[in-house]
């Protein structure tokens, strides 16, 4: 069965995949990893694929739209946003207020990209202007430039800044943004009567507490 | 050829250069199928479809003139020998053509970027950071390009045929007047047909760019980009932008038709 899922939600799935494939012997568990937009494009396109699992409840509506679910979209996880800094925060970022410094060089997601949207979000709600010098493709990307040093700060999953190479500074709960992750079971794949079973041990117990071992919290 | 046999191998031959044909045909007929033809113009006219235009056009520009700077003495010097260190030099040049660029874009990160080899020092001597920069989108292009202008010339050079010019010495031209009458005008078409051939490949140079110079609309959101950007937000923007790309590169490759399908 083919699994397409949020980048954001790469080192989870992995995992998951792995326990539904001893739940189900003779199974194998094919995983997509892509920036939510572009896996909603190949979607729409017909990509074949069982289970879908976006990082936004908005992304997840045009596949519904597109007619590709096989059931209604399901909610497994919540994250939430963090400031991602360099190892060790030489620059000492404190807040959402600080990325409008000037000795700061700071990018984000592209507002086509649910994280950059959130992150813009947040910023409105914090009142804070920030001169993004990369709207970056996706969330691994900025990640890696600022821990090559070549960003000194960016907004992110706070599930991403679990990365040793980085520090993350939680939002403040004022102006966080809750990031709701769908799931749904796809019609035309190749394995469509497992798909229902995969969303199913997502959304278990067993499932919410694989995903809170990489950080995410419960829906 | 025995003419019996001929026409079962011609409608072979047919028959499979169609099928190549269709291969390269189809993904243009597709674009112009799901272009909105009906609001082309509107869209073509849009800021951001200007903004990356004119990017494209002057970073793909300048980053053919550094080439072609750069590039020329390399490719005099590689025509000019042969040897283990040549040969080590031709095979480093051509690299950036076979390395997929999003590694080039790594590597240029590294020995550019603010942490970078390179990149730190011109950072503390000078002030200058490349990456998130219109330059930074020059150096990447440059570095892809850059080989296709080099090997093109150095083979332009190599098949130049010295005779030529020593008949000039010896009838007593100098070596600015031989290069300039004759030496110059045989390697011409050579460099001409590097020029837009690398002017071409740093016009849809994509993932050296977004790596190393990042994705800024009017600093380093080339036309690459801006189809990328398209493509997760709307789709038919993203079939214009195409088309006006497929549109220029097939321009330039007509200009180009008389080098590479030479009049009978």
């Amino acid at each position: 069965m083919v699994v397409f899922a949020a980048s954001s939600l790469t080192a989870a799935f992995e995992a998951l995949a792995t326990g539904f494939e001893q739940r189900h012997p003779g199974v194998d568990v094919e995983l997509h990893f892509a920036g939510t937009p572009q896996l909603v494009l190949q979607l729409r396109e017909g990509a074949p694929a069982d289970v879908f699992a976006a990082a936004d409840t908005v992304h997840m509506q045009k596949v519904v739209a597109a007619g590709r679910t096989a059931a209604a979209p399901a909610t497994f996880a919540r994250n939430g946003l963090a400031i991602v800094v360099a190892a060790g925060n030489p620059k000492g970022v404190a807040s959402l207020a600080d990325l409008a410094r000037g000795d700061l060089r700071v990018a984000l997601c592209g507002p086509e990209v649910p994280a950059g949207r959130y992150a813009r979000q947040a910023l409105a709600q914090a009142g804070v202007t920030v001169r993004s010098l990369s709207d970056e493709p996706n969330v691994k990307a900025l990640l890696g430039k600022v821990r090559l040093g070549e960003l000194d700060a960016g907004i992110v999953y706070r599930t991403d800044t679990r990365d040793p190479g980085v520090t993350g500074i939680d939002l403040a709960a004022a102006h966080d943004v809750v990031a709701e992750y769908p799931i749904a079971a796809l019609t035309n794949g190749p394995a469509a009567d497992l798909a229902g079973a995969f969303v199913g041990y997502v959304c278990s117990a067993d499932g919410a507490r694989v995903l809170a071992g990489f950080g995410f919290r419960g829906p | 050829m025995n003419p019996t046999r001929r026409g079962p191998a011609d409608a072979a031959l047919l028959l499979l250069v169609s099928a190549v044909v269709a291969l390269f045909a189809l993904p243009l007929v597709g674009l112009a199928l799901r272009a909105p033809w009906g609001e082309l113009a509107a869209r073509l006219q849009s800021e951001t479809v200007r903004e990356a235009l004119w990017l494209s056009a002057w970073c793909a520009t300048a980053a053919t003139a550094c080439s072609l700077v750069l590039g020329l003495p390399v490719a005099v010097w590689l025509a000019a020998g042969a040897g283990p260190v040549r040969s080590a030099v031709r095979v480093l040049v051509t690299l950036p053509m076979v390395l997929p660029p999003v590694v080039g874009g790594i590597a240029l990160l590294v020995a550019f970027g603010r942490n970078g080899i390179v990149g730190a020092w011109l950072l503390q001597w000078f002030g200058i950071a490349l990456p998130f920069t219109s330059a930074g989108v020059v150096l990447a292009a440059t570095w892809v390009a850059m080989p296709f202008f080099v090997l093109t010339a150095e083979a332009g050079l190599r098949s130049f045929d010295r005779r030529f010019a020593d008949a000039a010495s010896t009838l007593g031209a100098g070596r600015w007047r031989t290069f300039r009458t004759v030496t110059l005008p045989l390697v011409l078409p050579s460099l001409r047909a590097g020029l837009v051939v690398a002017w071409a490949r740093a016009l849809g140079e994509f993932g050296a760019t977004i790596t190393f110079a990042g994705n800024l609309a009017g600093h380093t959101r080339t036309m690459p980009l801006a189809v990328y950007v398209a493509l997760e937000s709307e789709p038919e923007a993203a079939i214009v932008l195409s088309l006006l790309l497929v549109a220029l590169s097939a321009a330039l490759l007509f200009a180009l038709r008389d080098r590479w399908w030479p009049a009978r």
